[in-house]
Parts: structure tokens; sequence; C-alpha cells
């Protein structure tokens, strides 16, 4: 099995941020990077069905030069080969515009399956995985809880509402967004990120992948962010004094009359 | 929570992509496996030997020694090590220092290849644990003095006498056992079961509770000849076991210092008192908190050029007496001024405050104390020396031997 994970680095979610001069994006100076939570889970996956059918994990990612580091993580947790879209021309762009690079990666690299979590932290749009799919003309998962290799197909456990499971079948290659908190991610070994620096990292240009820069990145985005703010604080706050049983008298007495939601 | 670090200088300038990388898989798994269960392994004074399978696996165990595959990191990278187990624990990074500068090195460095074979691959998944036996009850600081014995009977090692302050001895597979032979001090293996070798638990300690402390017996004990490290020539075979450990110990030194820093300096900024002020707007608690992070910030640049010195074969034993002795130093003070910033708080397992000052009472005198430690660097830049030690014949004159253990 070749298994392709597709990573983002978001800032540390512990990280205080401040919204950038423009007012468009955040402060990225000075923050802490981390791999994206649920990609974290992804690669874990990823090296458990590498390692128990004999084959081998690739990590792909498409941002800055920082995220080399990101990608040396993943190599020195047990992938082979990464594979980095730093070229300027691929930044800045939506969902649509990183999955149609990504899929130029994926589509030249013969894997059976790609793995990647269900939702960024920073962004958190959700999307780009199930457009890279589409690209590909592959079957695609969201939210999933496991995964288990059976006959050549993968075998697909995903969280429903009630709290009911859903279990099904895909053919492969496919498209796989796992949920944080499905598998125990491993610590890298002192050995593993040693090997980690003489392990290969490809920086493909747009025009290597025969993309058309005018389709990636700022340029090749349909949506465009306008605008980045705290919430506002907001008013109106009442607190209601007393003891226990006087605080829940006002207080039901308030959502019955005033707030009229009971 | 997640331990950010702590860096004025901008000290991670001067590591590597791969020495960051090492330290920050340490801490992140410090936050997650040591530090949730440490304040209740303290409480019920017992090392944590469930985390010992994934230390074993991460290659925590002998990180810097090569061969038998053993990962052979660099010194930075091992001391970075050092300084996050500190961080968590005194008593972690006490199991380590032992596990893998006092045993799995002696062996490496002094051990025939079948004893390497046979000990190195398991010691370094923690499958077996060492104990290095040293200090006795009446020789401190003045190992030179032991009692212990070795005689040779036919193709047998007899060994009489005792150990004190012995780091997982109760817990130990293998014990690195100095005695005393017709021909000088030699260094030998005994192995746990071995008829006439005892061992039981010191209690009682107020210090490094996560982590086993024990007293070692000997009597009539018979070992195979083969079981003694054909390397060791002299006494100055153990110390050279103690340079490799203190010089961990320095950077461990810094770890419970920046974790009482991080602690003080959080605590300062969330603590209101008088008209809702933090207490971190004073003058008295800033000067605190100033003392701590320039102490830090040079402990950490002594720390790094003794790892610089130490990768390129330059580091000398009186350079670890000063990083050892200033950096625990450095702690110990932390420690007393972190608890008086958090006040009542300071003194409670809420924070891990009270534990560190704790462990670096321990950490103070073992490996050498701080006195002892002065007197090196005394003799060192005066070339002439304060105690009556045996001298290490092919060192240069005017450096007297690195002396005293008291514990280990």
């Amino acid at each position: 099995m070749r298994v392709a994970v597709c990573i983002k680095q978001v800032p540390d979610t512990e990280a205080r941020l401040r919204v950038s001069k423009d007012g468009r994006w955040i402060e990225e100076e000075d923050l802490r990077y981390v791999v994206n939570e649920s990609d974290g889970y992804a690669l874990e996956e990823a090296l458990q069905i590498a390692e128990g059918s004999g084959g081998e994990v690739i990590v792909v990612s498409l941002g800055p030069q920082r995220v080399q580091e990101a990608l040396r993580k993943g190599l020195a947790l047990g992938a082979a080969r990464a594979v980095h879209l730093v070229d300027e021309a691929f930044q800045g762009g939506d969902a649509a515009a990183t999955a149609r690079a990504l899929a130029a990666v994926l589509q030249n690299e013969d894997v059976d399956l790609v793995l990647t979590g269900s939702q960024s932290d920073d962004a958190g749009w959700g999307s780009t995985a199930s457009m890279l799919a589409g690209h590909l003309g592959w079957p695609h998962a969201w939210l999933v809880m496991g995964v288990e290799m059976e006959d050549g197909t993968a075998k697909v456990t995903r969280e429903m509402e009630s709290g009911m499971n859903e279990v099904f079948r895909m053919s492969l290659p496919a498209v796989i967004e796992v949920q944080a908190g499905i598998n125990h991610p491993r610590y890298a070994s002192l050995k593993g990120i040693m090997k980690a620096k003489r392990k290969p990292i490809d920086t493909p240009t747009p025009a290597e992948l025969g993309l058309d820069p005018a389709q990636l990145g700022a340029a090749g985005s349909r949506i465009e962010i306008v605008d980045v703010a705290f919430p506002e604080s907001g008013e109106g706050a009442e607190m209601i004094e007393g003891d226990a049983s006087t605080v829940a008298q006002t207080l039901v007495d308030k959502l019955q009359n005033e707030a009229r939601v009971l | 929570m997640k331990f950010p670090g702590v860096d004025y200088m901008e000290f991670d300038s001067l590591l590597d992509d791969e020495q960051r990388m090492v330290r920050d898989t340490v801490r992140q798994f410090v936050d997650e496996m040591v530090s949730p269960i440490i304040e209740e392994c303290h409480e019920q004074c017992r090392t944590p030997l469930e985390l010992v399978p994934q230390m074993g696996e991460m290659g925590l165990f002998g990180a810097n020694l090569t061969g038998y595959g053993l990962p052979g990191l660099d010194n930075v990278s091992y001391g970075l090590i050092m300084q996050e187990l500190e961080r968590g624990d005194s008593g972690l990074r006490s199991f380590v220092s032992v596990q893998g500068a006092l045993c799995m090195y002696p062996i490496w460095a002094f051990g025939s290849e079948d004893q390497k074979q046979r000990w190195l691959p398991p010691m370094a998944t923690g499958e077996a644990i060492g104990c290095f036996g040293l200090t006795e009850p009446d020789f401190g600081s003045n190992p030179g003095g032991m009692r212990t014995t070795a005689r040779r009977e036919g193709e047998e090692w007899v060994l009489d006498g005792s150990k004190q302050w012995i780091t997982n001895g109760t817990l130990a597979d293998v014990a690195i056992v100095w005695a005393k032979t017709d021909e000088g001090v030699r260094g030998f293996l005994v192995e746990k079961g071995t008829p006439g070798y005892t061992s039981s638990d010191q209690h009682g300690k107020f210090s490094l509770r996560a982590s086993t402390t024990s007293e070692l017996g000997f009597s009539n004990c018979r070992i195979p000849a083969e079981n003694m490290l054909p390397k060791t020539v002299g006494l100055k075979n153990a110390l050279m076991c103690l340079n490799q450990a203190r010089y961990g110990i320095a950077w461990g030194g810094l770890g419970a210092a920046m974790d009482c820093y991080h602690t003080a300096l959080e605590y300062s900024k969330e603590r209101i008192q008088f008209d809702g002020q933090p207490i971190a707007c004073h003058q008295l608690v800033q000067d605190k908190l100033t003392w701590m992070i320039t102490e830090i910030t040079k402990g950490q640049l002594l720390a790094y050029q003794m790892g610089q010195l130490k990768d390129s074969g330059k580091l000398q034993h009186f350079h670890v007496s000063m990083g050892k002795r200033n950096n625990v130093w450095v702690a110990r003070e932390s420690a007393k001024l972190a608890r008086e910033i958090l006040g009542a708080n300071g003194i409670v397992n809420d924070y891990p405050v009270i534990r560190h000052m704790l462990n670096i009472e321990s950490v103070y005198t073992y490996e050498g104390t701080h006195d002892i430690h002065g007197l090196v660097i005394g003799a060192e830049v005066t070339g002439v020396p304060a105690f009556n030690a045996p001298r290490i014949p092919e060192k240069k004159a005017k450096s007297p031997t690195p002396v005293g253990s008291a514990a280990e």
C-alpha cells in the first residue's frame, strides 16, 4: 500500500492570536506552528496501514517555507518521502485552489489511498479533501473513525448523528478524512528524527505539475477573505444576586417572561 | 498545559532543526505522559515504571552513545532531553541518567564485546534496568576510601561490602558495582538474584520521591570472572561515568529552573491583589522573575558551550563541575523564589514548585556536592587542590582528580 497523507501546518491552538495589519488574516510572525491535530491522527493511521501491508507513506503539504518543519516531523515519525508545494504561486489560495494543486501531485504519485484530517484548526473550511477527491474522481469519506484494509478495499467506520456508526466499503484509490482521537499518535523516536534529515522533500513547481499559475493560490481562488476580527463583547449581561433558590426562581421567571424561551 | 519553553536570548537560534525536534518531542512526551501522573508518583513515593517502555521506544536511554542500535545523538540534543525530563521531575531524569550515563556508558566504554551485546540492547529499550554502586555509607565525596572489596577465587570474583544512596537499586536487573581489588578499583556487573547480593529501599525521603533509592549489600557474593568490566583500570573509570551523568545534570537543572520560572511567571500575571492589579506589576516580584530569567539564560549558554566542547572531545571534568554546580544552584534558588511568588500555593501539589524544590535538595549534593565542585574549580584555577584526592596520572599535573559522588 502506498498511502499519501495531506497535512497542514497551523498555529498552535494555545497561541494568542492577533489580527494582521491589513485586517484580513492573523499576524503570523512569532506564532508557534504545529501539525493540524486531525492530520496527525491521519498520519498515524497511514503509518499503521503502511506497516501492516509493507508499504510506504508520503506526506504532502502546501504552505510557506516554515511548513518544512511539519514535513520533517512526518518523516521523523516514519514517512518515506515528502512533497512540499512551497512555490509562491501555490500560496494564499482557497480550498478549491489548494485541492487543485494537491490533486496534481497525487495524480503522479500512484498511491492507493489518501488520508487527511477532517478539518483544519485555523481556517476550518473542511472542504479541501472533498474537492481533492472530486479532482481525482475517487470515492471520498468524511468524519471517519476507523479504517481497515480488506481484500483491496477500505472498510470505513463513520460517526453519525444520535451516536450511531455507519460502516461501509470503499474501492481504492480513495480519499478518507479522519477525525482526531481515532488512534494514539506515536512519538518520534530519536533514530527517526536523525533519519528524517536524509529523507527527500520534493518541491515541484506549477510548471512541473503541468498547472497554470492563474489557477492556483490567491490568483486562482474564488473565495477571498475580506475581514478577520474578534467578535465584539456582548452587552446586556445581568448578574442575578441572591441565594441559590432566589437565583433559580428569578432565572426561570426571566426565561419565561422576558426571553420567552420556556 | 503545553510548556512554551524559556528563551529570552534567542537560544533556539543556536539549535539546528534536528535538535529542536528532539527537544520538542521529549517536551511533548513530558507534557502528555509525565506531568499528569508525576504528583501522584511523588505522593506515593514510586518510580513511574509505566513510562519506561515508551522512553525506550523513543530511544531516550543511552541516547548519545553509538553502535549497538543506539541513537548516537549529539551532546546538545542529549542535554536538551535531560532538560525536558527534569522539567517533568528530577527523579525521572535521574532514572534516565543512571540508566544511560552510569550503566550503559561504562558497559559501552569499558565492557567486553559479550557484555555489550548482552546488555546494551535490552537496556536501550528499558527491558533491563541498571543501577550504579559507587557511594558507600561512609564514603560519599571521597569514593576512593571505599570498603567494598572483590577478591579473585579461581574463575570467580567474590564481592563483600555495601553501597548506599543507589538510584534504581531494587529495580535493577544488573548493578555496576565498584570494588577494590589487589590491583586497584574495578567495575563489576552483578546480576539480580545472584546469591549474596541483596537490596532494600531507603525510606523516609522528602526528595526524589518519584525515584527509587536503595542500599545494596554484598556478602560472599560470587560472580563469574567474566563479569568484571575488562577495561576498568581504577577509580577514574567510575569518575568518567559520573562526568557523563553530571553533564546531563547541568542541563537537567535548567529544566527544573525553567518549570519553576514559568509557573511563577504565569501565576504572577493571574494572581490579583490590591486594586485589581496582578502581582506581576510589583517591583519585588519583577526582581525575582528577573533573577530567574537572567540566571536561566546564562545557564543555557553555559550548558550549550559544554555540549559543543563535549562533541569536539574537549570537555574537561572541571568544565563539567562548573556546569553542574552553577545550573543546579540556579534551580535551587529559582525554586525558592518561585515558591515565594506563589505564596501558600507554593507549598501544595497543585503546582510543581515545592516538588522541584524538594528534589533539587538531592541534586544539589549528589553527583559531587556543590561545595566539592567548587573545590574542583578552585583547584583548576589555582593549581593548589584544597582536598587530598588521588591524582589521575595521565591528566595534566595541575588538575586533581574529580572527586566525589555522594550518591548516584
